[in-house]
């Protein structure tokens, strides 16, 4: 079980109702946890749509979880 | 210097263009996103962009190396805006400075679009019958 803090964006963060959360995860990867977080809120977007950053720099969804870092889902991107 | 920036505020463009201003530089192009007063088919009435700002300008200062390296370029730099903007508002500026016209025009649209592509920034719009929505666009 790692407790940490995830970031959320645009329509999740919509969805969430919080920009940010502490959560414990008890998956073995990024992915599990936000496939666990979107049934929760029920987040629309699939994990395929999304990429995953880790303390402020992109990762990888089969990472394990780490406490006390900080997990940034970033859903697709709209800027320009 | 960052070469890339998010800006809370509108920004004046003659700064940025000066700082990419040299002696080597025969050519000089510039980007200008505009916000528009009308998306697939829905009047618009005004946008906010939200970021992540650590990764954003992480991933935007990224960009900026990469078309340095890949174009023969002097100098380059981006500013993209964030928070709420009015239709007609300046909402991302990008400027190259190179030897050739060519170099410039190429490295200018390289920025953009991997700055639409890549940089951690979301657009909400507001539209004129009262909705809002997020764009999460899908891949090509």
């Amino acid at each position: 079980m790692s407790r940490l803090t995830v970031l959320y964006f645009a329509s999740l963060r919509d969805a969430a109702g919080v920009a940010s959360e502490t959560v414990e995860a008890d998956g073995a990867d990024l992915r599990a946890l936000y496939d666990a977080l979107r049934a929760r809120h029920g987040f629309a977007l699939p994990v395929e749509r999304l990429r995953v950053a880790v303390d402020g720099a992109f990762a990888r969804w089969d990472e394990a979880p780490r406490a006390g870092s900080e997990v940034a889902f970033i859903p697709p991107v709209s800027g320009g | 210097m960052a070469r890339f920036r998010l800006s809370e505020h509108a920004f004046e463009i003659a700064p940025l263009r000066r700082r990419l201003l040299s002696d080597r530089a025969g050519a000089f192009a510039s980007f200008e996103g505009w916000v528009r007063d009308h998306h697939g088919g829905r009047a618009v009435a005004g946008l906010r962009y939200q970021s992540y700002a650590a990764l954003a300008e992480a991933e935007g200062e990224r960009v900026l190396e990469e078309a340095l390296e890949k174009f023969a370029i002097v100098e380059a730099c981006c500013v993209h805006r964030v928070g709420e903007l009015a239709i007609g508002e300046l909402a991302v500026w990008v400027g190259v400075s190179a030897a050739h016209r060519d170099a410039a025009f190429d490295a200018c649209r390289y920025i953009i679009d991997e700055t639409k592509r890549r940089v951690p920034i979301w657009k909400h719009e507001r539209y004129a019958d009262g909705e809002a929505d997020w764009l999460h666009p899908e891949p090509p």
